[in-house]
């Protein structure tokens, strides 16, 4: 992406603003009276500019957009504020004036390309709809016209043809680009955009927003980006707000955000963050649980979390203000001059190369306590058109290994077969090939009367902590059923496992919903620590979570690995969280393995086309490194895998591909180094380029 | 879509037939229709005589075999009771019964429609929440109980209907309402529930911030949405109906399929049961065939691939 256009700051000195955002409060009626989900949100957004609203879930973040849009979910309203556009105040107008206003001057995109279009409507019909709507005067074909060009201008291929389809006959990611034609319609001067590539893969969150970045050049609209991805901020926005528990923290532009962050808030978020440019043994974690907003603490709202307040009075109880603190630099901490000395006592390290974590282990040497062998997966899907079946090839002969006491991360985008495999080797489904041994026994054929007792050294740990433990069990029956089932139950064990994952043994009669995914998340590990396995597979363990809580479940996993021996297979899409919890990492694409070696060879020489364009395709939370960084952006989507491509897979959307990829399918072998292997015709060239443009976590 | 109207044309053809073979085998488990034909002092030979004409004699399998091929060519046999076609004395009643649950189902329909239409365009919650009590009371009582208050108010005291019997559009009011206002509770319900679920959809609120207003959000986005389960719902709902509304035509004495196999269940008259049998299902599958292209049309997402 050309961030260096996009980074820019606004244009010459500061001009009328586009938005202005004063003192918003907006409040839900619950059983306590109301409870307050925004409280005082401040800001203005200037033409051109790109204003990022940071936060967590419950942060407010997105319902302060929704409430500038008007669009507050019943029974939220907006209680006090001012939302002023363009000089006119929107909270004073009725439902009929403010439709003139949206989609017109201002307009959305939202989290969820999958459910934002109507399913039983033409894509060319509701774009027309938003042209048609505010250009009453233009006739049909004038508004076709203008829709066709609209698709066109967010590069959807053939748009004349895709202008009669329905939205079931998009990826992901084309929708969203049709939610952006849709937003852009009217030229408006104000876009937002709620988490707009957070449901997506990061090779087509780098599409979307190369769209983005092109359609508002275009027009000049401004834009409030709504995201809780701070590599994202860093490399789009100009100016960052940071919000948590409906209020403002910290306001700057996103040099000084990044670079000398002056609430102890924001430092603990961009700590707490993996990274790639980064090895460190542990990562930073804000202490605590995301607050109870019907609960709200007094005072400063974050004070039970600070490290810095450390207690004192003011922190607890008077509510603090929003002040400046430098050039277009709010914050709102009491001791906001103190959070630079703080954050370089407490080690909490904000940029530049940090001491190298010493945790690294050695090169495996024992036996691997899990091997698989050509593992593949068919799947039977019915054919639409005419009889019979096709076959879904959702893994192809993978052959991998774990080593004892050792993380194998398993990486790739949705659809590549990672989680397949995952429960191929649980055994949860049946390999159509290949062979698993657990601990030297062959389980890919076991009866499961014997395979049960072989479960307790092989657990798993799912993505959902909201979907994965019955509501309806206690805490302690969670973690015991496990320990039952093997007539090993012992309450004692219960309470034990709870202080591993770092619970107290007091919630043991609580039930899940009345923790936060956090927690729900330690519940689900204690339980699959219950029986003492040696191998643990997390399948999207941490993506669920928001950062700060990631973090400490992070830290969490590895501190049990140390203990107790553990090893893992880290399947996950998030490569930041993979270069820091894994020793060795395995890329997948399509349902083959398309590149395997150490962390610091997959991360720091990528051998293979597909791993430069993932790891390229990540935003580094670091503004100057963002916009130094050249994106190799990957055109088109990932091939339908019914019909997967000749030779290798990957030659669809590869800048590389000859004639031989068409032809020739490539070997996983060794091509780059001892131990690398990869499955690229072209992969020494292409390594050897990627290391001496981008020095990624070489150690 | 060719070949998805094919493929449940043919899994329908394969229900009838799996029906059919359900129905015989247990109408032979139910009893020997022989000994229930014939009077009481009946001997040995004359039960023999009446099976062997029957073909009783024969084994199970050669006998359903022989029916299986029979009834492919439309010959159910002839009724025990009344000694004509059996298959004809069905469909003599397939009128009666088409008149009663069309009508029925068409008013509940399309009342169903416009009421929660309504509620959804006038936005008063409290008419609306008085609409879904009166509905879900209409529910709660029994269609038997229905029947019979009805009779008892507009026959019995007022004496503006007949109760009993077919022939005059006035006969057929009270069995009409009677199912009427049982479909229209249903579907009102269903799609109001469809409806406030389709409110809570991410594309009500794009849909909103294009500065779309109510009325056509309702209509043009929200409606085709909430329609789908409905036409789910009423499919499977007039199959039942047309195959035959027992308690209502019971209650109405209303001349119908339904009440025939009633009647000849009590009968041992298996023939007959089996003809109207084969006559409910094919109209029931028929109908859930018709919903199922139905569907298609209206959701894309079932159309193509």
């Amino acid at each position: 992406m050309s961030s260096m256009d996009q980074n820019q700051p606004p244009t010459s000195a500061s001009p009328e603003p586009v938005l202005s955002v004063r003192d918003l409060v907006i409040e839900v009626p619950s059983e306590q009276g109301m409870t307050r989900l925004v409280d005082g949100a401040t800001f203005d957004v200037f033409p051109h500019e790109v204003f990022g609203l940071v936060g967590e879930s419950g942060s407010g973040k997105s319902m302060t957009m929704l409430a500038v849009m008007g669009l507050l979910p019943a029974p939220v309203q907006l209680t006090s504020g001012k939302v002023i556009l363009r000089g006119q105040s929107l909270t004073d107008l009725s439902f009929e004036q403010m439709r003139k206003v949206r989609g017109k001057s201002m307009s959305m995109v939202f989290q969820d390309p999958m459910t934002s279009l109507n399913p039983v409507l033409r894509v060319g019909s509701q774009i027309a709809e938003t042209v048609r709507l505010h250009n009453p005067a233009m006739s049909k074909a004038e508004v076709r016209a203008r829709a066709i060009e609209l698709l066109g201008l967010v590069n959807i291929p053939d748009p004349e043809r895709r202008y009669q389809q329905y939205p079931n006959e998009f990826s992901g990611g084309m929708r969203q680009r049709v939610m952006i034609a849709i937003a852009m319609a009217n030229d408006p001067d104000l876009l937002i955009a709620d988490e707009p590539t957070t449901a997506l893969d990061v090779t087509i969150q780098a599409q979307v927003m190369k769209v983005l970045a092109r359609v508002r050049a275009k027009t000049g609209a401004a834009m409030v980006l709504i995201t809780h991805d701070l590599g994202l901020v860093a490399e789009t926005a100009n100016r960052v707000a940071v919000m948590y528990g409906g209020r403002m923290m910290e306001r700057a532009p996103v040099d000084p955000i990044f670079a000398q962050p002056r609430h102890p808030y924001t430092v603990g978020l961009i700590s707490s963050l993996p990274r790639l440019d980064r090895n460190v043994g542990e990562l930073y974690s804000i202490p605590g649980q995301v607050p109870n907003l019907a609960k709200r603490p007094p005072g400063c709202v974050f004070h039970p979390r600070c490290a810095l307040s450390d207690g004192r009075s003011p922190c607890r109880e008077q509510l603090p203000e929003f002040r400046q603190v430098g050039a277009d630099h709010r914050s709102a901490c009491h001791f906001a001059e103190e959070v630079a000395e703080w954050s370089r006592k407490t080690a909490v390290v904000l940029s530049g190369d940090v001491a190298h974590g010493s945790d690294r282990k050695e090169p495996a040497t024992k036996a691997p306590v899990l091997r698989i062998e050509q593992l593949s997966k068919d799947f039977a899907i019915r054919r639409r058109k005419g009889w019979g079946h096709d076959h879904l090839k959702a893994v192809r002969a993978v052959s991998l290994s774990l080593a004892s006491g050792r993380t194998l991360g398993l990486v790739g985008e949705s659809g590549c077969g990672k989680s397949t495999l995952g429960r191929l080797i649980l055994r949860l489904i049946d390999p159509t090939e290949g062979k698993i041994w657990l601990m030297d026994a062959d389980i890919t054929t076991m009866k499961p009367s014997r395979l049960r007792p072989k479960r307790k050294e092989l657990q798993v740990v799912f993505q959902d902590p909201y979907a994965s433990l019955d509501p309806r069990m206690t805490v302690h029956e969670v973690i015991a059923e496990p320990l039952r089932i093997n007539g090993r139950y012992n309450a004692a064990r219960v309470n034990e496992l709870l202080q591993h994952v770092g619970l107290s043994p007091e919630v043991a009669g609580r039930r899940p919903p009345e923790f936060s995914g956090g927690q729900r998340q330690r519940i689900a590990i204690a339980r699959a620590l219950a029986l003492g396995p040696d191998v643990m597979i997390l399948d999207e363990a941490v993506s669920a979570l928001d950062v700060s809580i990631q973090a400490q479940v992070i830290n969490l996993l590895k501190s049990l690995q140390r203990e107790l021996g553990l090893s893992y297979l880290f399947i996950s899409h998030d490569l930041s969280v993979v270069h820091h919890i894994s020793d060795d990492v395995a890329v997948m694409y399509l349902g083959k393995l398309i590149e395997f070696g150490s962390r610091d060879q997959v991360f720091g020489s990528p051998a293979h086309p597909y791993t430069q364009a993932l790891l390229s395709a990540i935003p580094a939370p670091d503004p100057a490194r963002a916009r130094s960084s050249e994106r190799i952006v990957l055109s088109g989507d990932m091939p339908n895998p019914l019909s997967p491509p000749s030779g290798c897979a990957f030659r669809t959307r590869c800048l590389k591909a000859t004639e031989k990829c068409a032809q020739l399918e490539p070997e996983l072998v060794e091509r780059t180094g001892p131990a690398h292997l990869s499955a690229c015709h072209y992969a020494d060239e292409s390594g050897v380029e990627q290391t001496s443009r981008r020095k990624v976590g070489a150690s | 879509m060719a070949y998805f109207i094919l493929r449940r044309a043919f899994q329908s053809v394969l229900t009838v037939l799996g029906v059919m073979t359900v129905t015989f085998f247990l109408v032979r488990l139910a009893g020997d229709p022989a000994l229930l034909l014939l009077p009481v002092e009946a001997t040995d030979e004359d039960i023999r005589r009446l099976r062997s004409a029957l073909g009783l004699d024969q084994s199970l399998i050669v006998q359903y075999v022989k029916f299986l091929t029979n009834a492919l060519g439309g010959d159910f046999g002839v009724s025990l009771r009344q000694r004509t076609s059996a298959l004809d004395l069905v469909l003599e009643r397939v009128p009666a019964t088409l008149e009663l649950a069309l009508t029925a189902f068409v008013l509940g329909i399309l009342l169903a429609f416009a009421i929660g239409l309504l509620m959804r365009l006038t936005t008063s919650a409290k008419v609306r929440t008085t609409i879904m009590w009166l509905a879900l009371a209409r529910q709660a009582i029994p269609v038997f109980s229905f029947g019979l208050i009805l009779i008892l108010i507009f026959s019995v005291w007022l004496r503006w209907l007949p109760s009993l019997g077919r022939g005059t559009i006035q006969h057929l009011v009270l069995p009409a309402l009677t199912l009427a206002t049982y479909e229209l509770a249903l579907y009102l319900r269903l799609f109001n529930a469809s409806l406030s679920a389709e409110q809570r959809q991410d594309y009500v609120r794009t849909a909103y911030s294009k500065g779309q207003s109510r009325t056509t959000v309702i209509l043009k986005h929200m409606l085709p949405n909430a329609l789908l389960p409905l036409v789910t719902i009423a499919g499977i709902n007039l199959g039942l109906l047309l195959g035959g509304t027992v308690v209502t035509e019971t209650v109405f004495s209303w001349p119908g399929v339904g009440r025939l196999i009633v009647q000849s269940v009590s009968q041992r008259d298996y023939p007959v049961i089996i003809a109207g049998v084969f006559i409910i299902s094919l109209i029931f599958v028929l109908v859930n065939l018709i919903v199922d292209i139905l569907y298609g049309f209206l959701d894309p997402r079932v159309r193509v691939a």
